[in-house]
């Protein structure tokens, strides 16, 4: 069988846009070819730095016949019917359409058959490939040349030169597939590496297209071209001893910059060093895209930290210093770069050139690190030279974003929101207050400002030069993680508590302003942020009532958004600034919020507090989808889930209302379940609003759920709770009234010794489950359910619920409406799938 | 949230040609032997500046002179800005001394120039072998394809005040990127039809490569020596010094202020006069206000008295001149105009 090769030949494609590319060109060349009817054997495309290459084996020659039936108007229908019939199936006359009968016997009806003959497969793919190179779907496109006075000529990536497109049977001599694109004819030539193989190369087929490439110095694949790159680097770097810092992003890129590569060794002056090892890569890797070397030895032992249990106090600075140089040491002053091609000297002046740039750029990095820890003209007065950035990025009321306020305003509620969260992880305070402090003044520093994605750990750097505590200097770093689900979660308390808070912070503000991730979009990493702060409790085991500890931040963002809205703007903000928040509740905000903004402010009564009631929910939902998709990520099911997050009854937060403060996070719901005094109108609930937003509480739920499911008691309660389930449901229906056994069940002594042992199992295994509950004991929740297996048997076997008389029926099914909310107290098993 | 982390207080006109890291040369291999020294590419500086205009004059390029403005790259240039704009074809080449008032280090930073020179090459349409062309104008300085590592590296490239963006490279000879290669498909805010493909090439930069000096200063300019060589420090170094001065410490920032306003208002003042409808009469004298009003900025940023939000107001009210100034370019003989 035939194949084809295509191969579109153009100015050098971005390196990050091969794959896609690549991938793309398939997908839509075989998609185009089943459509027509057209399949194939196998299929591989190919990207270098200028050209899209796309081999398809074992197409056949032609398309099938396709034969198609056209069921028209009944024998003897209206003129018009037929006249519209023959038209629309292409005939001439009735003469050549079939008469059929109708299987149910009325009548006889015309069919047209259709036919029509395959075309020959070159002639397809010269419909295909044209339309296909018009409609690609390159991230960005570009139009050039005289052409571009068109309104319709090609977009491609860059400049698209030339076309080789042939198609034919092995052995044989194939076939061009002749088309013209934009004034490109399509052809069976092209060219080798730019520099040592320019000429023309005539291609037939695959098979000598590749090794004809290889000849003229091209590597197509580009998996063979990270392979010899990767294999090259580790031997070279073997051979001095040294070990490749091995990183895969810049070896897509790399390989994605050359047809050719060859890998050289170079070096930087060992005074270099003295620079932290990540700005080193980072300078080495993002302006030169050449890799770093370590040396082995170090290598193994990962970043050498200060231990983090000892030395409590402040460090020395003299210590901090000898960490970070224990640090760099691992690097080694060598670096390797990829080059396009094979030097006629051997490379030495392509490594002396690259030497030099590295040379220029790491004086300026070390330009940057020193600049970093002297003082600021203006700012010397601040402090420490960290706290003089902190000073500068506020004096710049540098933006976070237009809706939020400055990082500095963002940086007060951060230590705010950290400073609550801390006690309840562990964490000291005042150190948690102290990173968030400093946890942004990176940002004003030369070298973040240079290379962003060191962000963090240079603000640790700077910190442990100035001599803060170890736990701060951690936290300063930490605090961004986790980056995604791979990254690691710090376990640090003091990182804890400001990495929980920072990304809390971002989720209300964005909340606060409507800003939500919707479908693909999420410009803000908001459902990252939630994850972050998912793993961050459950991976360190934390007890944290997320809405609840956000109360305040939430009512605050909603006020401050509102006031901006209703054209006050930041003056309830500034307000807050004055005050100390820990000793406000919502409903004291409100009042303040009411009083200083005076009467124009009155439709906040109404709109206020439903806003705040609004986010709250939202933002809880917002982490139960995250936790469903994390916890199924882990395989748990995802109806247990259901089942769990439908039953939140336990914890009750008001809305509004002074909530004891000293239990912090969790137990708190107690007293704020009979100590809250709702304002009435404020609250949809009634003065509590249902949460189950203590996250590891879910889980434990949930995975004692599962458990016992898994169990025989587990299984038949189930089967007997969707029977009884279906039963009162069926009845609710039928009375119209969904609270219509809501009623206690009431003793009965002439009852059925099933019915009476079912009434004595569910009044005892609800107080049991619910007393487990309460307790967070969900293992004997689940015992005390365990219990109602064999009642509840027994009753159904034994006992008929629609009986004749309607004061028993009703009796009865009161009894079946308790178990089910006996069950309710712990899952809700209607959600609960088999 | 990456993005929104970022602190980014960069200048705003992106280097058509980043001053920030330049340079370093390897020295040996790119000599030339059939030219007197004083006009050899890898001995002069003039040399290298005359071999370019040689080379270029020869594809068909008119060879301008600089424009007689104080521009923050070789694009504004109306020869590259304004014509870059309508159907006629054209082809021009041209040094444009650049300045980028935030970049002077007071004359101490070897790589770091706050006035500094880059050839311009633009050809409209762009023509199917302009990255050959661009690899002969190399080969033409002296640079050895054989031994030098060659490479187009994605470079998407934009100006905010011109309200211009196209497409294309960096390109870089071992490691170091010694031009910028795009080709335009927005100017002024108007599609370009046809696309014209623009090359500027860091004449420092190079100069310093094929030559192997380390430090811009010592770059020769005249290739000569002894007592008669003069080098780039000799032409520039006290001016780098002045303008550091004048540029961080005492222009008038009042006066700067003042010369904005004026130039934006005088700008809008001769677009509106020109106007005669269909035609268009008074379009570059309106164009070099645009000009003038963006050094204005340029300074006033270096003075540092322009806010991060205020800064994103005077980039966007310098784009609307050039955009008027574009559309206006339209209605003009050499805009294409009936």
């Amino acid at each position: 069988m035939p194949d084809l090769l295509l191969e579109l030949f153009c100015e050098e494609i971005p390196a990050r846009m091969q794959q896609q590319a690549s991938d793309d060109l398939k997908k839509l060349v075989t998609g185009a070819l089943v459509e027509r009817g057209l399949v194939y054997e196998g299929t591989a495309a190919f990207a270098t730095p200028r050209r899209l290459a796309l081999h398809i084996a074992g197409l056949p020659a032609r398309q099938p016949d396709t034969r198609e039936e056209k069921k028209g108007p009944r024998v003897g229908a209206p003129e018009a019917a037929v006249a519209g019939f023959l038209k629309s199936a292409g005939l001439a006359s009735l003469d050549q359409a079939k008469v059929e009968k109708d299987p149910k016997g009325k009548g006889e009806f015309y069919v047209a058959v259709i036919e029509k003959a395959g075309r020959t497969t070159a002639e397809v793919l010269a419909e295909i490939i044209p339309h296909m190179i018009r409609t690609f779907p390159w991230p960005k496109s570009m139009r050039w040349g005289a052409a571009s006075t068109r309104s319709d000529s090609l977009r491609w990536v860059r400049p698209l030169h030339s076309i080789l497109c042939t198609f034919g049977i092995e052995g044989e001599e194939p076939e061009i597939v002749r088309f013209y694109v934009d004034g490109i004819a399509s052809g069976n030539m092209t060219r080798g590496h730019r520099f040592m193989s320019p000429g023309e190369i005539r291609v037939r087929r695959f098979d000598d297209y590749v090794p004809a490439l290889e000849k003229a110095r091209v590597v197509l694949d580009p998996a063979r071209r990270r392979d010899i790159i990767l294999h090259d680097a580790r031997d070279l770097a073997m051979a001095y001893g040294l070990e490749l810092v091995e990183d895969d992003a810049l070896l897509a890129e790399v390989a994605g910059l050359v047809e050719w590569p060859v890998v050289l060794m170079g070096d930087f002056d060992e005074a270099f060093l003295a620079i932290p090892a990540e700005v080193i890569r980072a300078t080495i890797r993002a302006n030169q895209k050449c890799f770093v070397l370590c040396r082995p030895a170090s290598f193994e032992t990962p970043a050498a930290q200060a231990p983090q249990d000892e030395g409590r106090g402040s460090p020395h600075a003299e210590e901090a210093r000898s960490a970070v140089s224990k640090h760099e040491g691992s690097l080694s002053n060598k670096f390797l770069l990829v080059s396009n091609i094979e030097a006629s000297d051997g490379g030495k002046a392509i490594v002396a050139g690259n030497q030099r740039v590295i040379r220029a750029r790491l004086s300026d990095a070390l330009y940057f690190w020193k600049t970093d820890q002297a003082d600021l003209p203006d700012f010397a007065s601040a402090g420490k030279p960290l706290e003089q950035r902190m000073a500068k990025l506020r004096a710049l009321n540098i933006v976070f974003h237009e809706k939020l306020g400055t990082q500095g305003e963002r940086v007060e509620r951060i230590k705010a929101l950290a400073k609550e969260i801390a006690p309840l992880v562990g964490a000291n305070v005042e150190h948690a207050v102290r990173a968030a402090e400093l946890c942004k003044a990176d940002l004003m520093t030369e070298v973040v400002g240079e290379f962003p994605e060191v962000q963090g750990l240079m603000g640790r750097r700077y910190v442990e030069l100035q001599g803060e505590h170890a736990d701060v200097c951690a936290a300063i770093e930490e605090h961004y993680k986790p980056q995604g689900p791979g990254d690691r979660i710090p376990t640090n308390p003091v990182s804890i508590a400001v990495a929980l808070a920072d990304k809390l912070d971002t989720l209300v503000g964005f909340w606060a302003i409507d800003e939500k991730p919707t479908g693909s979009k999420d410009p803000y990493a908001l459902r990252r942020a939630a994850l972050g702060v998912i793993r961050l409790v459950l991976e360190n085991g934390l007890r944290l009532r997320i809405i609840y500890q956000l109360r305040h931040e939430i009512s605050l963002a909603v006020m401050r958004v509102h006031s901006i809205e209703s054209g006050f703007g930041d003056k309830f903000f500034k307000l807050r600034q004055a005050i100390n928040i820990d000793k406000y509740e919502t409903e004291e905000w409100l009042r303040i919020y009411r009083n200083e903004l005076g009467s124009d402010s009155r439709k906040s009564e109404a709109e206020v507090p439903a806003r705040i009631v609004a986010l709250r929910s939202d933002l809880l939902s917002f982490f139960h989808d995250r936790l469903k998709v994390y916890l199924r990520d882990q395989g748990a099911r995802h109806d247990l889930i259901d089942a769990v997050l439908s039953m939140g009854a336990e914890n009750t937060l008001p809305l509004v209302g002074r909530v004891d403060a000293e239990g912090g996070g969790v137990g708190v719901e107690k007293s704020s379940m009979t100590g809250a005094t709702p304002t009435p109108g404020l609250s949809p609930h009634g003065g509590g609003e249902r949460t189950n937003d203590d996250l590891l509480m879910i889980v434990a739920r949930v995975n004692a759920l599962g458990k016992f499911l898994e169990t025989e008691d587990g299984k038949s309660l189930l089967v007997g709770y969707k029977r009884a389930a279906n039963i009162v449901r069926a009845e609710e229906k039928k009375e119209k009234d969904a609270s219509a056994f809501s009623g206690a069940y009431e003793a009965d002594a002439s009852a059925p010794d099933a019915e009476k042992a079912l009434a004595a199992a569910v009044s005892s295994a609800s107080q049991e489950a619910a007393a487990a509950v309460s307790a967070e004991n969900y293992e004997s929740a689940m015992q005390s359910l365990s219990k109602l297996r064999a009642p509840v048997d027994k009753f159904f076997e034994d006992v008929t619920v629609n009986d004749a008389d309607p004061q028993k029926r009703l009796n009865r099914l009161r009894l079946l409406n308790g178990l089910r909310n006996a069950v309710h107290n712990v899952a809700d098993f209607s959600k609960i799938s088999g | 949230m990456q993005s929104e982390e970022k602190v980014n207080l960069a200048f705003i006109a992106r280097a058509r040609y980043p001053t920030r890291h330049p340079v370093l040369p390897t020295g040996n291999s790119m000599t030339q032997t059939s030219r007197p020294p004083s006009l050899d590419p890898s001995r002069s500086f003039q040399g290298l500046i005359m071999t370019l205009q040689q080379f270029w004059a020869q594809q068909g390029c008119v060879i301008l002179q600089p424009y007689d403005m104080e521009v923050g790259a070789g694009t504004f240039h109306p020869a590259t800005t304004l014509r870059a704009l309508g159907p006629k074809p054209w082809k021009a080449a041209y040094v444009q001394p650049s300045r980028r008032p935030k970049d002077g280090r007071y004359g101490e930073n070897p790589n770091r120039l706050q006035h500094y020179y880059q050839y311009q090459v633009i050809l409209k349409p762009s023509p199917p072998d302009l990255q050959d062309l661009y690899l002969k104008s190399l080969a033409a300085i002296g640079v050895d394809m054989a031994l030098h590592d060659i490479r187009f590296v994605e470079d998407d490239w934009e100006s905010p005040t011109l309200g211009a963006w196209g497409l294309g490279w960096e390109c870089w000879c071992d490691g170091m990127e010694v031009s910028q290669f795009t080709y335009f498909q927005q100017v002024a805010g108007i599609e370009c039809a046809p696309v014209a493909g623009e090359l500027t090439y860091g004449l420092e930069r190079l100069a310093m490569y094929v030559q192997g000096v380390e430090n811009v200063y010592d770059l020769n300019f005249n290739g000569l020596d002894g007592d008669e060589r003069i080098t780039y420090g000799d032409v520039f170094k006290q001016a780098e010094q002045e303008y550091s001065r004048h540029n961080f410490e005492h222009a008038d920032t009042t006066l700067l202020f003042q010369q904005f306003k004026d130039a934006e208002q005088e700008c809008q003042a001769l677009l509106a006069k020109g106007d005669k409808g269909e035609r268009h009469e008074m379009v570059l004298p309106a164009y070099d206000q645009c000009i003038k009003a963006s050094h204005r900025f340029n300074l006033l940023d270096a003075r540092g008295v322009i806010s991060v939000t205020e800064r994103q107001s005077y980039i966007l009210r310098v784009r609307e001149l050039s955009k008027a100034c574009g559309e206006a370019w339209l209605k003009t003989d050499a805009g294409g105009a009936a």
